[in-house]
């Protein structure tokens, strides 16, 4: 059964891959196939929660993918509503891993996709990301931890999925308070076509569901417990995603001139480090919180609405960084972001013994 | 008698591999979700031990013995 395990999410991984490139090749933006943070981000902005023209978009993907982890839950009997464990914590923590996240430009995944298409920063990015992780595991072993979780009744399980129901029919329909990119002011434009994008959003959530697939899940089971599972996911979704980019033409290797990403590497790190330490304290990765949100999880849902107020925050207030670098806003809020986690962190790391005695 | 019921994931893991210090043959372990169920099943077999669960209204009981 181990092996069997490790074999379904390596080709899981690889599909993931495949698709990512391929919604690239229709018109994603470059090394975007899926960047759970540009995507909220996006979203937040055609909601008109944060007013930056370049990126106002309702992305499909996110739909799909809240939509497919929540079909295939309740499908094998594991839509499970629950909540509960320090709510406003984890908004604060999905807020900074969106501050984290948009001064890199890229959440965890999109990380993986930009190395795949060539984009060496990201590699920087990846060093602090694993780092990140590091810090998070430091206060696991001592005992850190948001408390448990509780059984809900079923309606408050079932709000976010409708609530995707809701904006895709607003993608649909198009009102006219709803901001869309003009074709060619910026990434928000380029996109691929709605039932494309909602398919493979669908397909993903699907599989993310099944394999528990986790961006910071697999760096930190290898480790916490020299558990390969997970980081098998995503080194599959890597490596497919290189031959797919090679393939089609699609590989640049180098530093200068990538798109969507800027040259900066000490705030590469800085910005993946504040992901890293915060998905960790999470419990999972930005795709990941998307997938457990959709299983039932109001946790990863305050989680959710945390990435979706710090992407507004970034874009009404500079901090997201762009292709000329960074901004001082968005230094200055990373800062306060990782002095917020490692408060955040030392607070809940207590010794305790969470036995029952029976 | 482990408690891991509504703990996220990696904790019910690690609550396991510290339990696992005081190095006795038989554990047993409370759990709410199936991630959490296959993880620890999962990290039990590698740290050698055999695993088996029971299931009650969504509640696991999973006994750890070592093999």
């Amino acid at each position: 059964m181990i092996k069997n395990e490790k074999i379904v999410i390596v080709i899981a991984g690889i599909i993931i891959g495949i698709i990512s490139v391929t919604l690239v090749l229709l018109g994603n933006p470059a090394n975007m196939g899926f960047c759970i943070a540009c995507f909220v981000r996006d979203t937040a902005g055609a909601l008109g929660l944060h007013r930056a023209n370049a990126v106002q978009y309702i992305r499909p993907e996110i739909i799909g993918l809240v939509l497919g982890s929540c079909l295939m839950a309740l499908s094998k009997k594991e839509f499970s509503p629950r909540g509960g464990s320090s709510p406003l914590t984890r908004f604060i923590l999905g807020f900074f891993v969106m501050i984290g996240a948009l001064m890199f430009l890229g959440c965890p995944f999109r990380m993986i996709l930009r190395l795949a298409g060539g984009d060496l920063n990201a590699l920087v990015g990846l060093v602090g990301f694993i780092c990140g992780i590091l810090a998070g595991i430091f206060f696991l072993n001592r005992g850190y931890t948001l408390k448990r979780t509780y059984s809900l009744p079923k309606i408050e399980g079932v709000i976010f999925p409708v609530i995707q129901i809701v904006f895709l029919s607003l993608l649909l329909a198009a009102p006219a308070f709803i901001y869309f990119t003009e074709a060619g002011a910026g990434p928000g434009a380029k996109h691929a076509a709605i039932a494309i994008s909602l398919a493979a959003g669908i397909l993903v959530g699907i599989l993310a569901q099944r394999t528990r697939l986790c961006m910071v899940g697999g760096i930190r089971d290898l480790v916490l417990f020299r558990e390969w599972k997970l980081l098998l996911g995503f080194l599959a979704i890597l490596a497919s995603a290189f031959v797919m980019n090679t393939a089609t033409g699609n590989l640049s290797v180098g530093f200068a001139n990538q798109p969507i990403a800027h040259t900066d590497g000490l705030w590469n790190f800085l910005g993946m480090l504040t992901v890293g330490f915060g998905s960790t304290l999470l419990g999972g990765c930005p795709l990941r919180q998307m997938i457990l949100a959709g299983e039932g999880n109001t946790d990863s849902v305050i989680t959710v609405i945390g990435l979706f107020a710090g992407a507004a925050f970034a874009h009404n207030f500079s901090l997201a960084s762009s292709a000329k670098g960074p901004t001082t806003n968005g230094m200055i809020a990373v800062a306060i972001g990782l002095v917020v986690m490692l408060i955040i962190a030392v607070v809940n790391t207590r010794k305790a013994a969470a036995t029952v005695n029976n | 008698m482990l408690d891991a019921r509504g703990r996220s994931c990696p904790e019910p893991v690690i609550m396991i591999k510290k339990a696992m210090a005081s190095n006795e043959d038989e554990y047993a372990i409370l759990l709410d979700n199936r991630t959490s169920l296959e993880n620890v099943s999962r990290f039990a077999r590698v740290a050698g031990y055999h695993s088996d669960y029971t299931e009650e209204n969504g509640i696991f009981t999973l006994k750890i013995t070592k093999k």
